[in-house]
């Protein structure tokens, strides 16, 4: 256990000085660009906000199964099979009725692998609706709902749209590098570094920001076709037509402008082609008529239309900031969200508690490490130096690892790390103690020290990898700050075994063999 | 070094280790933990204050007239800062942190909130039943890991010494009224690990001497192998203790909970490894066949 070949010792010191160089990238400047490595600050150290959204699925759904229900109709009425009664029960189940003696044709035409109406997905054997029947005197009550994997789909698809929006809506407002994740299929992380005020990106990711243009009708009532609708400043109400002119899906741009003549912020919008074709038309037969502009079911402004508009730009007018209408553009360029998003978790953290955390994880650790270094040397003299040598550079290890694998320190991570280093020692004083026990029987120095190394080994290895479960664990289950504890205590057990097995026991072997003729070596 | 005879307390201690079980799970069902928002949902506020002498009972007022339910404040490390909880959070109004900093200023002056944290219900129910799994998972994958590595016995006495180191912890905590966040999951997860490994130090040399003296009763034997290991026991709980303190002193306000459960567990895992682990080898008659019939197999 004592010998090391040359080789052994070049590789161990080759590979201590390649990851310290590592650490001590983070602290000075180096000349290169390929080893210009830092570790990345968590959002409790550097400040920023974290952000969890949850899509809210349920208009999807109705949607869809709106959708469904007429292309069911359409789909019968092709295939001359009379179909009645056709509803959506509870938000979530489309419901018809057949005749008895169709019923079975029904069934086999929404079953089949090869149903056009109801896809078969080979790969998880299922349909995108599940479908039950009852029997109702002569007839068949048919209902289909989403089966689990259809609702997966649906999850995923309006997932996937949501944070391509929400990644535009981040992005436009340029905080720097925003983290946006999806979190299982309804959820998307947001992490803005830096950003210690979220009001403003959470009231830009709050709104769906679907936006319509439709008639004012004449009536006062409510009736068929048409809603009641309030302003947006809430004083007046107007009664529109569901009837949609125009949609933002047509929209190919929006910016914040000032209207010479009004005075008023306004924005302008540009249409794509579609869009200015449809807007004259409908501009055209509505001179007089007052056009609502509504936003997520709110009226922004209703103004008259003068004249057509028939060159594919237009201004929305309205109660606007300046701010109000920078934002209001930016939703309008970034598109509609499939669905409203629901914050539920935030934490934000000043920079300046960021600051005050680093300080005092930094003053911390250096006590901490001061405390354990003058003790171990109290406690074994030279091998106390030894051990602290092998403590240092696990310190370097460990935090060249972080740089190398750009991982992300938070103030839990530097905790583990503190532990480590109170924890880290135990490993040497399991070997100091053997080889203190070993010496008692064995006076050839040599052969004591290498039985005390042998013989500790299993317990050394037990002893750490139950630390390392515990870490493992809390890697999985853990999120953000506490994620980072774990992997500082785990790369921390990894390092320590290293500095142990091949720093230590370097130096102590070399010490040994110099000094084998000593009394009372340990 | 002198011997200790540890064994000769293991009943008194044993006695006592039941009744402080017995008091902290009375506690745990009874009084409950305090949890913090991360499991039971709301909203926290760290507030630093312009003047030092802003009084808690000015800030608790203003908050308890803006309607957000049930209200704490708590002076946390300097004297301007405070930490607010209340029950509400509101996922739908982005303006909510803003309006109450507002109303706050209006009342005390300028304010800084250097922390906000805002945790819906569904996400906290989440946080909290994950970290029950983690814990249990926890305490499994060790019960694993040392039934593999050594016997059953073992790993009984093992898994009932980190079972006691855990639930005292959490008894302290609630007898306390100490909170209970996300951090002290982690803190209950690595004192799992660390018990552990003390526990499996006297374990491996219990072992080695079951093989090395046959004739000497279980009961004297883990009192060897106690002291043999006794040295290194009291380094290592003194250099991680060392490290905890000054996590606990210095580390901020933040870590002080961590570190304090940190510290109850290394405590409680250095009795436990010696008079809950070894006890129980002793009730369970280990002798030098048990293990020599781990070896056939």
């Amino acid at each position: 256990m004592l010998y090391f070949s040359k080789l052994r010792v070049i590789s161990v010191l080759i590979f201590t000085l390649v990851i310290s160089y590592f650490a001590l990238s983070n602290f000075l400047k180096f000349d290169d660009d390929y080893f210009a490595k830092n570790i990345k600050l968590g959002l409790d150290l550097q400040g920023g906000s974290y952000l969890l959204l949850e899509i809210d699925n349920s208009p999807v759904i109705i949607q869809k199964l709106q959708n469904k229900l007429s292309s069911l109709k359409k789909f019968f009425k092709e295939k001359n099979i009379r179909s009645t009664n056709f509803k959506i029960i509870d938000d979530r189940k489309i419901s018809f009725v057949v005749d008895e003696t169709t019923s079975d044709e029904v069934l086999s035409l929404l079953n089949s692998k090869e149903s056009e109406i109801n896809p078969y997905f080979q790969r998880f054997k299922t349909h995108e609706f599940d479908v039950e029947e009852t029997k109702v005197w002569s007839s068949s009550n048919i209902t289909l709902q989403f089966s689990d994997y259809g609702l997966v789909l649906l999850k995923n698809s309006s997932l996937d749209q949501a944070i391509e929006i929400v990644r535009r809506r981040v992005d436009e407002v340029g905080t720097n590098e925003p983290n946006i994740l999806k979190r299982g299929n309804d959820r998307i992380l947001v992490e803005l570094p830096g950003l210690d005020d979220p009001a403003r990106i959470k009231t830009l990711l709050g709104k769906t920001a679907n936006l319509t243009f439709r008639f004012v009708t004449q009536s006062t009532e409510e009736s068929f076709g048409t809603e009641k609708l309030k302003f947006e400043d809430g004083s007046e109400e107007a009664i529109v037509s569901k009837r949609i002119i125009l949609s933002g899906d047509n929209l190919v741009d929006a910016k914040p402008s000032m209207d010479t003549q009004s005075n008023q912020t306004v924005v302008n919008f540009t249409l794509d082609r579609v869009g200015s074709k449809k807007f004259g038309k409908a501009t055209s037969n509505g001179v007089g008529k007052r056009l609502a502009i509504i936003l997520d079911g709110t009226i922004i402004s209703a103004p008259n239309v003068v004249e057509p508009i028939i060159g594919g730009s237009g201004q929305i007018s309205g109660d606007f900031t300046f701010q109000s209408a920078t934002d209001l553009a930016l939703l309008l360029r970034s598109g509609a969200l499939p669905a409203p998003l629901n914050i539920i978790e935030e934490r934000t953290v000043g920079p300046d508690l960021g600051q005050d955390s680093i300080e005092a994880g930094i003053f911390s650790l250096i006590i901490g490490f001061v405390l354990v270094v003058l003790f171990m040397i109290y406690k074994y003299r030279i091998f106390g130096v030894i051990a602290n040598l092998a403590l240092i550079s696990n310190l370097f290890l460990l935090l060249g690892i972080l740089t190398l694998f750009e991982a992300t320190l938070t103030l839990p991570g530097i905790a583990g790390i503190i532990l480590t280093v109170g924890m880290a020692v135990d490993a040497n004083v399991l070997i100091f103690e053997r080889i203190k026990e070993e010496v008692k029987n064995e006076k050839n120095y040599i052969i004591a020290f290498d039985s005390g190394y042998t013989k500790s080994r299993t317990t050394i290895l037990d002893a750490n990898i139950t630390t390392l479960i515990a870490a493992f664990i809390l890697f999985f289950m853990g999120s953000g700050p506490i994620k980072g504890f774990s992997v500082t205590l785990g790369i921390g057990i990894l390092t320590t075994l290293f500095s142990v097995y091949f720093i230590a026991r370097l130096f102590t072997a070399f010490f040994v063999i110099k000094n084998k003729n000593k009394e009372n070596l340990i | 070094m002198k011997t200790i005879q540890f064994n000769k307390l293991y009943k008194q201690f044993n006695i006592t280790s039941v009744i402080l079980i017995l008091v902290s799970l009375f506690l745990l069902l009874f009084k409950g933990l305090n949890y913090g928002v991360d499991f039971k949902g709301g909203t926290l506020i760290e507030i630093r204050t312009n003047q030092s002498n802003s009084k808690i009972s000015l800030i608790r007022d203003s908050f308890n007239q803006m309607n957000l339910g049930d209200v704490s404040v708590k002076s946390f490390g300097n004297k301007t800062d405070y930490i607010v909880k209340f029950e509400k959070q509101n996922s739908n109004d982005p303006e909510f942190i803003e309006n109450i900093k507002q109303k706050l200023s209006n009342s005390i002056g300028d304010v800084d909130f250097r922390r906000v944290e805002n945790v819906g219900p569904k996400v906290s129910a989440e946080l909290l039943r994950s970290g029950i799994i983690a814990i249990g998972l926890s305490l499994a994958a060790m019960l694993l890991y040392i039934w593999i590595r050594f016997e059953w016995q073992f790993s009984l006495g093992a898994i009932l010494a980190l079972f006691h180191d855990v639930i005292l912890t959490l008894g302290i905590f609630s007898l306390f009224s100490l909170e209970i966040n996300l951090s002290i999951v982690a803190a209950v997860l690595t004192i799992v690990g660390y018990s552990m490994n003390d526990t499996v130090v006297i374990f491996d040399r219990v072992r080695e001497n079951l093989k090395k003296y046959a004739d000497i009763k279980i009961f004297d034997l883990t009192n060897i192998s106690i002291n043999e290991t006794l040295s290194r026991t009291i380094i290592t709980s003194i250099t991680t203790l060392l490290a905890l303190l000054s996590i606990y002193l210095f580390g901020g306000e933040i870590l002080k909970g961590f570190s304090l459960a940190m510290i109850l567990g290394v405590i409680f895992g250095t009795y436990s490894s010696i008079y809950i682990a070894n006890p129980i080898l002793v009730l369970l008659k280990v002798s030098q066949r048990t293990i020599i019939k781990e070896e056939k197999d």
